[in-house]
């Protein structure tokens, strides 16, 4: 028998509806069914969620911290797109 | 449960080019309470500080279900064993945050594992200790766990964030473990003498070995500096320690039990309570692996670690077989 690990899943939780799913942590399962009970079991143990999400972490594509200046530079001089950016003279009401 | 501050200098120094430049911007950011994330590039020691911190924080959680495992089937009520079982699931969970957390780092849970089986990773010396009455189960629980509160309360503002996020999550849980605990004690100090002499009994034996469980002394402590610098560490050993004693000697007072120190006082001028010397030679045998238990602990891990290897194959075995079917 093989000595592959399992592979790792991040766990993700509703707290309640209405909210939406927050990561929790991660899990290692042989397969889905199995990622989502080892979750269910770790993460809540005290009613923590009402709906759980599993994934598996390779499938998961991610933003390169190295690179996070240039990659969200295109909002950092738009400052414009606030309602903070407009003057409002003194006066006018419900704006 | 709780991690122990027993980091020994890191032997090899990794060569990766780390500048000047590139370390003072990490400490910026450490300085300015940014919280470092899994990706984020960060030096090798502060990698590998943290690797061995965690891990051995998993491990400690994973070995203590042993002592409290000891008494689930002896528990003196239903009610009684569904709570030890509750709280030694807890810290199966408690063990999997961290050990989740640990993997942001780089390392694989084979590693981890392979690491505590092998005895090269260290856990607790608590854990080597024995639990020989049902008292134990509470004191274990008062003190013990109570002394990981005290230590991992700061934890949760770590530099670090996936170890912050999971140690709030084991913070939350660690108090119902405590207040069991109190409990417990609680009820054997209301009761018959002879149960009142088994809690003043297991505070005897398991007082010493929780103060030792915030590790050496400052002076003593090797990478206390570069831990609280990094701010993984946010309070010393000592001040730990220390606060631990100023809380709990007012519980063991409440209890009517007594704690086995001839030479704790309560010192007006600095309102602390003074406490004598520590055995640090049983400490350091503890931890070189000649305590009461260490022995048993290991091999019994490393039993259920073997007992369990067929059903993670057969896991194994099933899942390929499905994900072939699927493919066809």
């Amino acid at each position: 028998m093989s000595k592959q690990e399992w592979p790792l899943y991040e766990v993700f939780i509703r707290t309640k509806s209405g909210l939406s799913h927050r990561h929790a942590g991660s899990v290692h399962a042989a397969d889905d069914q199995m990622a989502l009970d080892n979750a269910r079991d770790t993460y809540t143990r005290r009613r923590e969620g009402v709906s759980l999400w599993v994934v598996r972490s390779d499938s998961i594509v991610a933003s390169d911290p190295a690179e996070t200046a240039a990659f969200f530079e295109p909002a950092e001089d738009k400052i414009y797109r606030h309602p903070t950016f407009y003057e409002i003279p003194d006066g006018v009401e419900n704006l | 449960m709780y991690t122990q501050g027993l980091d020994q200098a890191g032997k090899e120094q990794r060569e990766v080019a780390e500048t000047a430049d590139m370390l003072a911007a990490f400490q910026a950011r450490i300085d300015a309470e940014e919280k470092i994330e899994a990706k984020d590039w960060m030096p090798e020691a502060y990698r590998r500080t943290l690797i061995r911190q965690i891990s051995q924080h998993a491990h400690s959680e994973i070995i203590g279900m042993q002592p409290e495992g000891n008494w689930l089937t002896r528990a003196p009520s239903l009610k009684r064993k569904a709570i030890l079982l509750a709280k030694v699931q807890d810290e199966a969970g408690h063990g999997l945050y961290l050990y989740s957390a640990a993997e942001t780092l780089g390392v694989s849970r084979d590693q981890l594992v392979g690491d505590l089986l092998s005895g090269k990773a260290k856990y607790s010396s608590i854990f080597n200790y024995p639990t020989l009455s049902w008292a134990d189960i509470g004191a274990v629980g008062w003190l013990v766990d109570g002394a990981a509160i005290m230590n991992q309360i700061p934890l949760c503002r770590c530099s670090y964030g996936p170890y912050a996020r999971a140690m709030v999550r084991v913070c939350k849980e660690e108090s119902f473990h405590q207040r069991q605990g109190f409990e417990i004690m609680l009820t054997l100090c209301r009761g018959t003498d002879e149960q009142k002499a088994m809690a003043q009994d297991a505070l005897s034996r398991w007082w010493w070995p929780s103060l030792m469980m915030f590790g050496p002394n400052d002076s003593e402590s090797k990478h206390s500096a570069q831990s609280m610098a990094w701010k993984i560490k946010r309070f010393t050993n000592d001040e730990l320690r220390q606060k631990f004693v100023d809380v709990t000697v007012q519980q063991a007072e409440y209890l009517g039990i007594s704690v086995p120190d001839k030479d704790l006082r309560f010192d007006e001028s600095s309102g602390h309570h003074t406490f004598g010397e520590i055995d640090w030679q049983e400490f350091m045998d503890v931890i070189a692996g000649n305590g009461p238990c260490n022995k048993q602990r290991l091999e019994k891990r490393q039993a259920a670690h073997d007992d369990g290897a067929w059903v993670r194959e057969a896991a194994q075995a099933y899942a390929s077989k499905q994900a072939a079917l699927a493919a066809a």
